[in-house]
């Protein structure tokens, strides 16, 4: 059985969060570039600029892309065969939260209790960490620094059966035109379909990790994950709202089995900081 | 697109009525940041007291929850959060004499109509650019709820910090106008 020592995941989470808060996916900029030729309206093609001069600023500068450094979000899969010495993974993927907010200068975003006192943890943990068990002998570790602007505009619906096709794109597109400037287009669009009620958010937040252009292996959900894209970027919500072309870069659509009395849609919002990174170890 | 206009504040009627939307505007001055804590506290204290912790009469309120300063920095990353969050607090301010807050994203009925009566303006920062933004940013200072953190309420100095006009005191909204010029589908 192979094992991992607990100081090597905290080094390398620490320094997973610092890059993904500095440093966006090469493809998204890619596909933000791209946008540019893509926007009718003038302002929108100016927004998209600065976007882009933005995330060269961030990342020649070392500095938080986006001052809602976000919810620390981590899907982490454990290959049965390893075995992690030296610490409680929990406790290590914390530790290293709160290392790389104090050293990487990002901002504290938890409220501790939602409701009564609403205090900031100062540090930004706890960490959300869904954990997998998986073959092999590797940790994959997936971290998205969620922003609060974009998750408000994320919605969950259970549809009927009834609904069908129509339904789910419906449900999607009205959701990206809600969301509009306040969720800072151009948006990636997450949408998780079948599962249960929680589980087709857990699908949602998910599918924002696949590749921009990377399309679902299922060649209907791959049309449709298109067809979404090109509808969303009809609705004129534009860069930043202000009206245009460019919505959404890309729509990514993860299906799961359901019951037979659901069809649960979920639609996660990400803005175009589209902080999401992985590591395998 | 037409030159940016350059104001500074405090804010006057003048100046906001000068203002329509879609105009771009490079702000410089002070300016005060509060978003949602720093609003709810500030707001039931008034309630109880009928005082504020700054003077608003006249003033800018950017809704912002920087990041620390790295060493060498004025502040850190500081762009706009979205405003809908503080509309339930927004007209009460404009009837106390604020005079513009800084955002992004859409405002509710509620704070169109205080513009129109209070004369005062909604300005949008470019949402998500807030390594950019915090160049234009050359003077931080805590002025109040300190224990907020990164929600404490900060005296800000802006230098041609760039804004836009989103909604006007005339009932302007630039983000339905835009949107319908370009929308093609219905749903």
């Amino acid at each position: 059985m192979r094992e991992i020592h607990a100081d090597e995941i905290k080094e390398a989470v620490k320094k997973l969060v610092m890059d993904t808060e500095y440093f966006l996916p090469e493809d998204f900029v890619t596909a933000l570039k791209e946008s540019v030729h893509k926007e009718e309206s003038e302002v929108g093609r100016e927004i998209l600029q600065t976007i882009i001069k933005n995330a060269e600023v961030a990342a020649g500068e070392q500095v938080a892309y986006c001052q809602d450094t976000g919810y620390p979000v981590f899907f982490v899969d454990i290959g049965q065969d390893v075995r992690i010495v030296g610490g409680y993974i929990t406790d290590v993927i914390n530790e290293a939260v709160r290392e790389a907010t104090k050293e990487g200068y990002l901002r504290a975003s938890l409220a501790y209790d939602p409701i009564f006192s609403r205090q900031n943890t100062g540090d930004n943990t706890p960490a959300l960490v869904y954990y997998n068990i998986v073959p092999g002998d590797k940790i994959k570790i997936m971290f998205a620094a969620k922003g609060g602007g974009s998750e408000n505009q994320s919605k969950q619906a259970m549809l009927k059966p009834a609904d069908g096709l129509e339904g789910v794109r419906k449900f999607v597109l009205q959701t990206i035109a809600n969301a509009g400037p306040n969720a800072c287009p151009p948006f990636t669009v997450g949408v998780g379909i079948g599962g249960t009620f929680d589980y087709s958010a857990v699908l949602a937040k998910k599918a924002l990790f696949r590749k921009i252009g990377e399309r679902h292996p299922d060649p209907r959900i791959a049309e449709l994950e298109e067809k979404l894209l090109e509808d969303a970027n009809k609705l004129g919500v534009g860069p930043l709202g202000f009206g245009g072309t460019v919505t959404a870069v890309d729509v990514k659509i993860e299906v799961a089995p359901c019951h037979i009395a659901s069809l649960p849609v979920a639609v996660n919002i990400q803005c175009h900081a589209a902080r999401h990174k992985e590591i395998e170890l | 697109m037409a030159e940016p206009k350059k104001i500074w504040t405090p804010l006057t009627d003048e100046i906001v009525e000068d203002l329509r939307v879609g105009d771009r505007v490079l702000l410089s001055g002070v300016v005060y940041t509060a978003r949602d804590a720093a609003h709810k506290r500030m707001l039931e204290e008034y309630e109880k007291t009928g005082k504020l912790p700054f003077d608003v009469r006249g003033q800018v309120i950017y809704y912002v929850g920087p990041t620390p300063a790295k060493p060498g920095q004025v502040i850190g990353s500081a762009g706009p959060t979205t405003a809908y969050r503080m509309d339930k607090y927004t007209p009460k301010l404009h009837e106390l004499g604020l005079k513009a807050t800084i955002g992004k994203g859409w405002r509710g009925k509620e704070v169109k109509e205080a513009l129109k009566k209070y004369k005062a303006v909604y300005f949008a920062a470019y949402g998500g650019t807030a390594a950019l933004l915090s160049k234009h940013i050359v003077g931080v200072e805590i002025v109040a709820y300190e224990d907020l953190g990164p929600e404490a309420i900060r005296k800000l100095i802006f230098q041609d910090f760039p804004v836009v006009v989103a909604n006007d005191m005339y009932g302007g909204d630039i983000f339905e106008e835009g949107q319908k010029k370009y929308r093609k589908i219905a749903i």
